[in-house]
């Protein structure tokens, strides 16, 4: 990491598809081997339905997690996403269920609220020079009041509107091809991961996100509006969050309030999972799922098995630390 | 860039916020005007103690949260109170119910002012006796609520037997499945008051009368809607012949509902919950969910708030002050004795 601040911005991305190539294999191989074992370990894991309920597990936080993704890769840090996420969810209901609005205009209105709050986490980094952790601690609070107070303190429901739960529990797929009831929230998590890839592979902006997480400086100098693309980048984490709102308010069929806290450290440890480093500069989208993918597979296998929780949670603080660990090794033997 | 600029653009971004909230509030709070009117002397009431205190008598109440519904329903009970007897009341808690510090400088913070009586719901009920005993050397008398203080200080304690509630669940469970085959249990945490006095009049009930009921899973959610929700499933999937559920909490019990719900098991799994809420109570009406144990919230905010008031006058009071607990499914839950005890 040290000396990858001393390398230009284009030399560094070379490294960083070879390095890309190498977490990813590692982590793909590591949720294979976790899969394997639960497979052995209980034949109620493998069943199919049960492989869909951690594909639906997996969606929130995986989309929260593809928002981190581009944060964390100009080497910054979101700790708003998950009470962000909440407040999408509430201004969600408000439209729909208080407002009585189509369920579009809500998904809209949860969508844009995330990336107003990204965007402001954004300024408050780019152009007041607060530092990441502060600026969007500092959104965290101000995300969860104020999902409080507009909600009243009370779950916002989605009775009157029974198609808003099929965003997620429907499924498109079963419809066309019957037998095959994958629900929605599998494809809206692979539909995120695929746009998110594309941004980051295929756009300025997600060059850019790299550029700048590999050296801030570097960028600068050689002409980027730095504060502009890092403000974009926040306010593209936001979106991700509001989507991942929309997510949430559908599966429970409610916006709950209280809801958030916690989410923003598990989507963090999927995307360390998944191999983008927290100093800036690498990482991948497929990663990222693949971390999401292992917490959730991990969370529901150790469940099915019985394991006291108490364990699970040491066993996912093993593989987080593990996994930075191996990247570590991998980067110094380089 | 030029910083007014950058002002201008920040500005703008929160008046759309301002405004948004502005709109939405209103509209959120319509049915609910009453809740949100009595705050406001309740907000008052601080700076009425603080300022002379001669007025009315000043009572705390500190409790163990305040987003859940359970307690807003405690707040509205101990708001009636403060009415009926016509003392000022604050209600405050911390955010989680695992935020023992918090808690613990709320409680400094009232002790400070001098109160008249402290009504009081442990999140700890150890780590708050040092303050309990400042509070009686300073004379001013503590009345507990919800759950118990591992202490002799407090006047009373105004609660709900949650050891014999869970096994009244745990009865109603047994009957209902015909008291053999497998249970799950869902419970909020492993550290609270109420999650272990639940967990443990569940789980030893049914140890203890019903030999040919195994229960397979014991799980925590920490009363997360979502959490829940993805654990109920993975236990559900992993045991084909679960014949019962018990959620512990609100949070808890709508996890399982929609575990239930989201893997088509509506009527196959005996699901038994806690408290109330919207979800809970439209389950057990359509059938979803056999039945739940209701609490009686607004009675604890008023019967806490009841007994500092005593106290203050110097009468005495008896140690514990059951606020009751009632079984309630689809036959009785527009009755007029469960009725008034749900929340939405």
């Amino acid at each position: 990491m040290a000396t990858q601040t001393g390398e230009t911005a284009a030399t560094s991305k070379r490294s960083f598809l070879r390095a890309d190539a190498a977490q990813k294999l590692l982590a793909f191989s590591a949720l294979i081997i976790i899969f394997i074992f639960f497979s052995l370990a209980s034949p109620f894991f493998r069943t199919p339905d049960n492989v869909s309920s951690i594909l639906v597990a997996t969606a929130v936080n995986g989309v929260l997690a593809l928002g981190v993704t581009f944060v964390i890769i100009t080497a910054g840090i979101d700790l708003s996403v998950g009470t962000v996420m909440t407040l999408s969810a509430v201004m969600t209901g408000v439209a729909v269920t208080n407002r009585g609005l189509p369920i579009p205009v809500g998904i809209i209105v949860g969508l844009l609220t995330g990336t107003t709050a990204g965007l402001i986490s954004g300024l408050m980094i780019a152009r007041m020079k607060i530092p990441p952790f502060i600026a969007t601690l500092g959104m965290m609070m101000i995300a969860r009041g104020l999902s409080l107070v507009i909600s009243d303190v009370k779950p916002i429901y989605f009775n009157d509107t029974p198609v808003f739960r099929e965003i997620m529990m429907g499924s498109v797929v079963g419809a066309l091809i019957p037998g095959l009831s994958v629900p929605n929230a599998v494809f809206i998590l692979f539909g995120a991961a695929l746009v998110a890839a594309f941004i980051l592979g295929k756009t300025v902006l997600g060059r850019y996100a790299v550029a700048i997480g590999s050296n801030e400086e570097a960028t600068r100098l050689s002409g980027v509006n730095v504060a502009n693309w890092l403000t974009a980048v926040y306010a593209l984490g936001g979106a991700f969050s509001g989507l991942a709102g929309v997510m949430i308010a559908s599966r429970l069929n409610s916006a709950q309030p209280a809801l958030g806290i916690g989410y923003e450290l598990e989507a963090i440890a999927a995307v360390v999972i998944g191999g983008t480093s927290l100093s800036g500069g690498e990482g991948t989208i497929l990663g990222t799922v693949i971390g999401a993918l292992i917490i959730s597979t991990l969370t529901n296998g150790l469940r099915i098995l019985s394991v006291p929780q108490e364990w699970q949670m040491v066993i996912t603080g093993v593989i987080v630390v593990l996994a930075v660990y191996i990247d570590i090794i991998r980067r110094r033997g380089k | 860039m030029k910083i007014h600029k950058l002002l201008f653009v920040l500005m703008a971004a929160l008046v759309v916020f301002a405004m948004v909230a502005g709109c939405a509030a209103p509209a959120a709070t319509t049915d609910t005007s009453s809740s949100s009117a009595t705050t406001a002397p309740a907000a008052s009431g601080d700076e009425a103690a603080s300022g002379d205190e001669a007025a009315k008598p000043y009572i705390p109440v500190i409790s163990k949260g305040f987003q859940h519904q359970f307690w807003q329903a405690v707040k509205s009970g101990s708001e009636q109170a403060a009415a009926d007897f016509n003392v000022d009341i604050t209600f405050e808690g911390p955010e989680s119910e695992a935020m023992v510090d918090k808690q613990y400088e709320m409680l400094q913070a009232a002790i400070a002012k001098n109160p008249a009586a402290i009504c009081f719901a442990a999140v700890d009920s150890q780590a708050m006796i040092p303050l309990l005993e400042e509070a009686q050397t300073k004379g001013i008398p503590v009345i507990g609520f919800d759950s118990g203080v591992d202490s002799d200080i407090p006047l009373a304690t105004a609660a709900t037997d949650n050891i014999a509630a869970a096994a009244l669940a745990a009865d109603k469970m047994a009957e209902l499945i015909g008291e053999s085959g497998k249970v799950a249990v869902l419970v909020h945490d492993q550290t609270s008051r109420t999650g272990i006095d639940r967990r443990d009049g569940f789980v030893n009930e049914i140890e203890a009368k019903y030999p040919d009921i195994e229960i397979v899973n014991l799980d925590y959610g920490g009363g997360d809607q979502l959490k829940s929700t993805d654990l109920a499933k993975a236990v559900i999937q992993a045991n084909p012949d679960l014949k019962g559920y018990f959620g512990a909490n609100e949070g808890s019990i709508i996890g399982v509902l929609n575990a239930v719900n989201e893997l088509g098991k509506e009527g196959e799994i005996v699901v038994i919950g806690y408290d109330s809420g919207k979800q809970q109570i439209d389950a057990i009406k359509g059938g979803v969910e056999a039945g739940a144990i209701t609490q009686n919230p607004v009675g604890i905010g008023y019967k806490c708030v009841e007994a500092a008031v005593k106290a203050i006058n110097g009468e005495t009071l008896d140690k514990v002050i059951d606020t009751g607990f009632f079984w309630y499914d689809a036959t009785n839950i527009d009755s007029d004795e469960i009725k008034p005890l749900l929340y939405e």
